[in-house]
């Protein structure tokens, strides 16, 4: 059996060990953010279908030869997902049915959410929210658990499937590097129609309401992606509600990290308030009386 | 065999004298490995109709684990990038998980609580939560992209928002503390006495650090999905689902004690004790009263749960139907339980150990998998080859259990340490 000097010894270096091990269980912090991040303001009233901006994306990021050529028009029969091992390109644009017929096309690809859901469910650490604003991911880090998906509420970051060796997360990154470089993203800079603007996040919510104010008849009072979960970094505003273009319905206005913030704070209580209990329990029921626990550690000694 | 063959002059040689080293290792590994048996003999006793069967869908399930580092996790499995895990996790870890929770709920009645009345089950129950963990962690390692990199969480780059993150450093270190939990047996079968003695000493403090491990991974393991609002169906999405996973866990364990109580008592007969034998109707009557308090809990919670989110609306859909087979099921357990206590019903509360089984993975299988994007109007749930590798590594599991219980003293205490608890 356990002396009570062991156990303390033991009970006190768990204690410790709590208070150290405690720092792997801070919450996620409020978002501050760079005030000056960039973002994109897609335009559904503009786009007229021509998926140059899938084709630049294409030759952008290197990404596979496409299976059909980015001019072909018949892809629009299906809902398209962003998923490079189905259309070769970080982006899709679908059609979609608006009032009176006409079609109405909307581009998908990762909305670089301000606190985005995919970043906080990362263990290592590898997803990140940029300081320039996309949200990036280092594949040094990676280790494939692909709990970012689970999280993502748009469905956006797909998994190499097929490699064995070196399967990636594969999403948009928002031509990381060209922005670095001083460019604008690829898909923006090909498209004919300027339906596409980069720009200043906070620059481009006001270009957008001004557009709304401007020609209320034209578009839905709704900037989507300015509140949605927790705001995003790609913004879109339309003619026709947004539900009728595919976008989810459900993702509310809170950001995503704070639906496990709370749990994560139970970390340090139940490491600190289980070793108080069960030690003072073990404690409390094996305790001799006195005399008894002399006399017994003297016949230790004489064994 | 070779080192026999090399060694035979120097036999002759000593013939009179003390035994030779290599007589020293033969003995031990025919006394330790061989059951006692020659060789020849222990094989025979391996060749059995069931082993056969054993042996052929591990090698079947192997090849396509080999497959699937060959080509990708696309040749074995159905996870797609709508429904990025299968049934690799749902069994390995979302399921495996809350039943390897025995290890802490019987070692801390045992050793911090002091219920001397489940000592005979304590070694067994902890090796079972040791295997659990383990092959918890083998499904993970099939599962993940680069699982070469199973050990970044720990030591190169740290998401500390992530609640994965948590996940991996428990079960990192759980795996480590049932280890040495376990270390007693395994030390006694080596004849280890002063180093059994250290493992032993370490008992409170491993117990109690393990239960502040597994409180926390047990309700993470669910608390991961609350990231997912929109995918998880509301009938199963509610802010108290940590808790939910973690109560249920304490269900799972204790029925899986129960039904594998009865089932080594039958199986396992040779190897345990009289007393281990002796004490099984006691100790499944006293599992049946635990189980059933759990079970009242976790019902209670979970209707308020239902409740508090608004969810009882979705009744009236198919999946709403699937739920009642469900809360259905796991809402009678805690009345059979107490049933079968009062009338000390033993087969009862085994039979009742059983549908808690069943429960807990349907309700597990629900969370993670068959319910998981209820929106999506196409879901594939699995691939007939992910159910083969599941099916494989579980058939190792057991057997790697069988090999352990039937060398070191797990069922029975070892003849020179009888009697010290552990």
């Amino acid at each position: 059996m356990i002396s009570r000097r062991d156990f303390l010894k033991v009970g006190g270096s768990i204690v410790a060990w709590s208070i150290v091990g405690s720092e792997h269980a801070v919450a996620a912090e409020d978002f501050t953010g760079n005030p000056d991040r960039v973002g994109m303001l897609t335009d559904t009233t503009r786009c007229i279908g021509c998926r140059r901006c899938e084709a630049a994306c294409n030759k952008a990021n290197k990404l596979p030869e496409a299976k059909t050529s980015f001019e072909d028009t018949t892809v629009f029969e299906e809902k398209r997902k962003p998923y490079v091992a189905d259309v070769q390109s970080y982006t899709a644009v679908n059609r979609y049915e608006g009032e009176d017929g006409k079609p109405v096309y909307r581009k998908l690809q990762c909305m670089h959410c301000d606190e985005p859901a995919c970043v906080s469910a990362c263990p290592v650490a590898a997803m990140k929210k940029s300081k320039e604003g996309p949200v990036v991911w280092d594949e040094k880090l990676c280790i494939g658990c692909r709990y970012c998906i689970t999280a993502c509420p748009f469905y956006v970051p797909a998994f190499e499937y097929s490699s064995a060796f070196e399967p990636k997360i594969q999403k948009c990154f928002m031509c990381h590097q060209r922005i670095k470089d001083g460019l604008i993203p690829a898909c923006a800079e090909a498209c004919p129609v300027e339906a596409i603007t980069f720009g200043k996040r906070k620059d481009l919510i006001k270009a957008a309401k001004q557009r709304i104010w401007g020609e209320p008849d034209k578009y839905i009072d709704h900037v989507y992606g300015e509140e949605e979960a927790g705001g995003t970094g790609w913004m879109y505003i339309s003619g026709v509600p947004f539900e009728k273009l595919g976008f989810p319905e459900n993702v509310g206005i809170t950001s995503y990290p704070k639906l496990t913030k709370d749990f994560l704070s139970m970390v340090n209580l139940t490491l600190v308030s289980w070793p108080a209990l069960l030690g003072g329990f073990y404690l409390a029921s094996h305790q001799k009386p006195h005399a008894e626990h002399k006399e017994e550690s003297v016949k230790e000694e004489h064994k | 065999m070779n080192e026999y063959a090399g060694d035979y002059i120097e036999k002759q040689i000593h013939r009179q004298d003390e035994p030779s080293n290599s007589e020293i290792i033969g003995k031990w590994v025919k006394d330790k490995i061989f059951l006692g048996l020659p060789l020849k003999e222990y094989l025979k006793t391996l060749i059995t109709p069931l082993n056969i069967f054993a042996g052929i869908i591990v090698f079947a399930g192997l090849v396509l684990i080999l497959l699937r580092f060959i080509f990708g996790l696309e040749m074995v499995t159905e996870a797609s990038n709508e429904q990025p895990w299968g049934l690799f996790l749902t069994w390995g870890l979302f399921s495996g998980v809350p039943f390897s929770a025995s290890g802490f709920v019987i070692g801390t009645a045992v050793y911090i609580f002091g219920l001397k009345k489940y000592q005979p089950i304590v070694r067994n129950a902890i090796l079972l939560g040791f295997l659990g963990y383990l092959f918890a962690v083998v499904f993970l390692m099939i599962d993940l992209g680069r699982p070469w990199r199973i050990y970044y969480p720990m030591f190169i780059s740290f998401g500390t928002a992530s609640v994965m993150f948590l996940v991996a450093w428990h079960v990192a270190l759980y795996l480590s503390v049932q280890f040495l939990e376990f270390s007693p047996s395994i030390l006694a079968w080596l004849n280890q006495g002063k180093i059994r003695k250290i493992a032993v000493s370490m008992t409170l403090g491993l117990t109690i650090f393990g239960v502040m491990l597994s409180t926390l991974h047990q309700s993470a393991l669910s608390a991961m999905f609350l990231l997912a609002p929109g995918k998880v169906h509301p009938l199963w999405y509610t802010s108290y689902l940590p808790w939910l996973a973690f109560i249920s866990a304490i269900g799972a364990a204790l029925a899986l004690m129960i039904v594998v109580t009865k089932l080594t008592a039958v199986f396992f007969k040779h190897r345990a004790s009289p007393h281990y034998l002796e004490s099984v109707d006691e100790i499944t009557l006293g599992l049946g009263t635990a189980s059933s308090f759990v079970l009242f809990t976790y019902l209670g919670l979970r209707l308020i749960s239902i409740t508090h989110e608004g969810a009882w609306k979705y009744l009236d859909s198919s999946i709403g139907q699937w739920f009642l087979v469900e809360i259905i099921l796991l809402a009678i357990l805690p009345f059979l339980y107490y049933y079968g206590v009062q009338k000390r019903k033993v087969g009862l509360i085994q039979f009742t150990g059983m549908l808690t089984i069943i429960g807990i993975f349907l309700n597990r299988f629900n969370l993670t998998l068959i319910t998981f994007n209820w929106q999506l109007p196409h879901r594939e749930l699995f691939f007939w080859r992910e159910a083969l590798v599941v099916v494989a590594v579980v058939i190792i599991e057991v057997l790697v259990y069988r090999w352990i219980v039937n060398r070191m003293p797990v069922l029975a205490d070892h003849p020179d340490f009888v009697g010290d608890g552990h």
